[in-house]
């Protein structure tokens, strides 16, 4: 390049350094002045098209002559996605819960979005995954992904219960029985034998739990044989339950409220996506 | 050359520049028209250079069970080769192609010089092509000359008319040819002619119409000199013990004519100054003054001087395939006691180890699992440990199957809860699932034991693949 054009025609500024370093007064190259003036009308075009000036305090600005927000912006990416998930969406619509999960492929689909919905709505009370948990009295909120369901563990029964909510119910023994009595009972269900001590018929035990103290589903009503402990498996956590009873009114009652989520909380097609997520937990029981 | 340098003491500095000050390089102003001559090493390059890129028009075309033999089908993400299909996730060997391809071009030229460069390359192949062309419709390099210089007459545009039409539609050829690797050929040539080609295909056929045209037609030498990486980084893979062509000094100088009939003027040695090794060269160079960037090693240069030499009753082999060791009287080393060659070859051949390991491991389904972190367990009621694996499983067949899921090791009395249906497999796609194993507390000795999956298509019972997790349970 350097042949094309004799440098030395050119004079210098004048002012010379360590003897012999001198400034030609070279114009810019060409495309170098022509990237200079591309650069400044692009600041201006750019300037007026997007929102730029604050114009006062109170929260007005110039906005632009293109109209761009981040919001739009923001909305018309999200449309992107609702697009894809449209299909699937569509489908979900007039849907069971039971017909989903016998759909592999809207399953898959089912349990990725379930994921963010119960991180969002269930996972303050029972734990991500489902794991439950804990506070000071036991277990705060039941374990989700074991098989021992209170109130079922079909896909419909879980579907129910995320749409109406439940609350548990067991009055407070405390004034009803004894101490002997409540210590007998208390180490028979710990061992997983409820139906040993003659107790727990006579009590009236068996209303609730059932004859063979295996629970009641239609009311909620524990399984007392199993190893799975709503609230706390050890002989005084029993004793506790017994005397103190669940939601029964009183200070020291032991808590198990679920609240419903149809309606303002949760859509229809929400409350689906997250039935077959927690049915999908490993516990989820046939029809 | 040896001359200018040897009046500076050696080690100074301002030695470096002696050469610069006697160095002229085309930077493009001056067209070279280089004569064809026949001999060894034009017919060795015109058959190298057909055996290279004669593949590159045609193997499109290759049919196998119906379907594109060859392909590299960026759109459904595989790479088809005959009856093998190569998703993406087993893309890694073709970084290792790759690394093949590069220490084949280190290790042939720490041997050899740039032999790719002189025989193969695209560039060089192009280019002679076109070169051809011009000689055959422009004549010889003085009719060129001329012909370039002379006004506008009706023969001139009949030629270069001609010649530019010619380059064009080869240049357009080779738009189509590269094109059609990466999509059906058949059905790149019906949209093509039916003008339906996507934007991004007129694109790819625009850009390598321009490229072609451009570069063999008009850049030419100037691409390997100032473009071409390789060419820099070829050049400093010779060493003395490298054999390039090479102007043997010790026997051709001091150089001078020979008149006909007349005697010696002074002692003289055997090259005559006749200019033809320059004359020929496609790049322009002058190999007398050594190897340099603008050598790509094609070997026209012997041929020229070969044919010289016979003329003038000298042996042979005044410009040959020699190293500078040689040149220089020392002992030719054997290529076992070239190192850099040595490491060259056993990079490749790790790199070929590792592509027919990944080619033979590659199977038919990849296979991962991940185990559910939280929690790592659960009790049932019955008192029996569940866990719970998420499947991830790729099917890299060209059909759709159901999978069995089966597990070894891990716990006694072990249950696998959850692919009962037999989950569909999509081909060239992935599928995951969630599966449960179950066990007895009782059995559960250890709170991590092994555990061997293995999902297996119901179709082909040789269509598996397997993955070892772990079974998690209580402290013990």
């Amino acid at each position: 390049m350097s042949d094309k054009h004799d440098a030395s025609s050119v004079p210098t500024t004048g002012h010379v350094w360590d003897d012999d370093l001198g400034d030609y007064i070279n114009q810019p190259p060409k495309w170098w002045m022509l990237g200079l003036t591309v650069s400044a009308i692009w600041c201006v075009v750019y300037f007026l098209y997007y929102p730029s000036i604050p114009l006062s305090n109170g929260g007005t600005w110039f906005k632009g002559v293109g109209g761009w927000t981040a919001i739009t912006e923001m909305e018309a990416d999200k449309s992107v996605v609702d697009e894809v998930r449209g299909k699937y969406e569509a489908k979900l619509k007039d849907m069971t819960p039971a017909a989903i999960l016998a759909d592999s492929e809207l399953t898959e689909y089912v349990t990725r979005s379930g994921k963010v919905l119960f991180g969002d709505n269930c996972a303050a009370c029972h734990g991500q995954n489902g794991v439950g948990t804990h506070d000071k009295f036991g277990l705060f909120a039941p374990i989700l992904n074991d098989d021992d369901w209170l109130y079922g563990g079909t896909i419909d029964a879980i579907h129910e219960t995320i749409q109406g909510g439940r609350q548990g119910m067991m009055m407070a023994h405390a004034d009803m029985l004894s101490e002997a009595e409540i210590d007998t009972l208390a180490n028979a269900v710990a061992a997983g034998k409820p139906t040993s001590t003659p107790l727990f018929a006579e009590k009236g035990c068996t209303a609730c739990h059932g004859e063979d103290g295996k629970g009641m589903q239609a009311m909620g009503s524990a399984n007392l044989t199993d190893s799975v402990w709503r609230f706390d498996g050890s002989v005084e956590g029993i004793k506790y339950t017994i005397k103190n009873g669940v939601n029964a009114g009183t200070p020291d009652t032991r808590v198990a409220v679920m609240p419903a989520f149809q309606g303002s909380k949760l859509s229809d097609a929400e409350i689906k996506k997250l039935a077959v997520y927690v049915y999908k937990f490993g516990g989820g029981q046939a029809q | 050359m040896n001359q200018e340098v040897g009046k500076k003491e050696p080690g100074e500095v301002t030695t470096l520049y002696n050469e610069f000050e006697t160095w002229t390089v085309n930077t493009g102003g001056q067209t070279i028209h280089a004569k064809r001559m026949p001999g060894f090493f034009r017919s060795f390059k015109d058959k190298a250079q057909l055996a290279m890129w004669l593949p590159f028009f045609l193997v499109p075309y290759l049919r196998w069970n119906g379907s594109q033999a060859i392909l590299f089908d960026i759109q459904h993400r595989q790479f088809k080769f005959f009856g093998l299909t190569v998703l993406p996730q087993d893309i890694w060997m073709l970084s290792l192609v790759l690394l093949v391809a590069a220490m084949t071009l280190f290790a042939v030229t720490s041997v050899a010089s740039r032999v790719w460069c002189g025989y193969f390359c695209f560039q060089t192949a192009w280019t002679d092509w076109f070169t051809w062309l011009e000689d055959k419709i422009e004549g010889n390099p003085t009719a060129r000359r001329k012909l370039d210089v002379a006004p506008w007459t009706f023969d001139k545009i009949k030629k270069k008319l001609i010649k530019h039409t010619l380059w064009m539609l080869i240049a357009l050829l080779t738009g189509i040819s590269f094109s059609i690797w990466f999509v059906d050929a058949f059905e790149y040539w019906h949209d093509l002619i039916h003008l339906q080609l996507p934007t991004v295909g007129w694109v790819v056929i625009v850009m390598f119409f321009l490229g072609t045209y451009i570069l063999a037609g008009f850049l030419r030498e100037q691409t390997c000199f100032w473009l071409c990486p390789y060419a820099r980084i070829q050049g400093v893979m010779t060493d003395n013990q490298t054999i390039l062509p090479t102007y043997d000094y010790t026997r051709g100088e001091p150089r001078g004519k020979i008149r006909r009939g007349g005697e010696a003027v002074a002692p003289q040695g055997d090259c005559i100054d006749c200019f033809q090794c320059v004359q020929v060269c496609p790049t322009g160079v002058d190999i007398r003054n050594g190897q340099q960037l603008g050598c790509i090693t094609c070997g026209l240069c012997i041929d020229a001087c070969d044919v010289v030499m016979d003329k003038i009753n000298k042996p042979r082999g005044l410009i040959r395939y020699a190293s500078l060791d040689e040149l220089s009287g020392k002992p030719a080393k054997k290529i076992y006691q070239h190192p850099r060659t040595l490491v060259y070859l056993s990079i490749i051949l790790l790199a070929l180890v590792g592509i027919v390991w990944g080619l033979t491991h590659m199977g038919a389904m990849t296979l991962k699992i991940v185990h559910e972190r939280q929690p790592l367990f659960v009790q049932m009621s019955d008192g029996s440990i569940q866990n719970k694996f998420d499947f991830k499983v790729l099917n890299k067949t060209d059909k759709d199957f159901r999978v069995k899921v089966t597990a070894e090791g891990g716990v006694k009395g072990l249950v696998i809860i959850g692919a009962e249906q037999h989950p569909m497999t999509h081909h060239g796609r992935g599928t995951s699932f969630t599966i449960f194993a179950r066990a007895p507390a009782a059995n559960v000795e250890k709170d991590v034991v092994p555990i061997q999956f293995r999902v297996e298509s119901l179709d082909d019972a040789k269509v598996f693949a397997e993955y070892t997790s772990k079974f998690y349970g209580p402290n013990k």
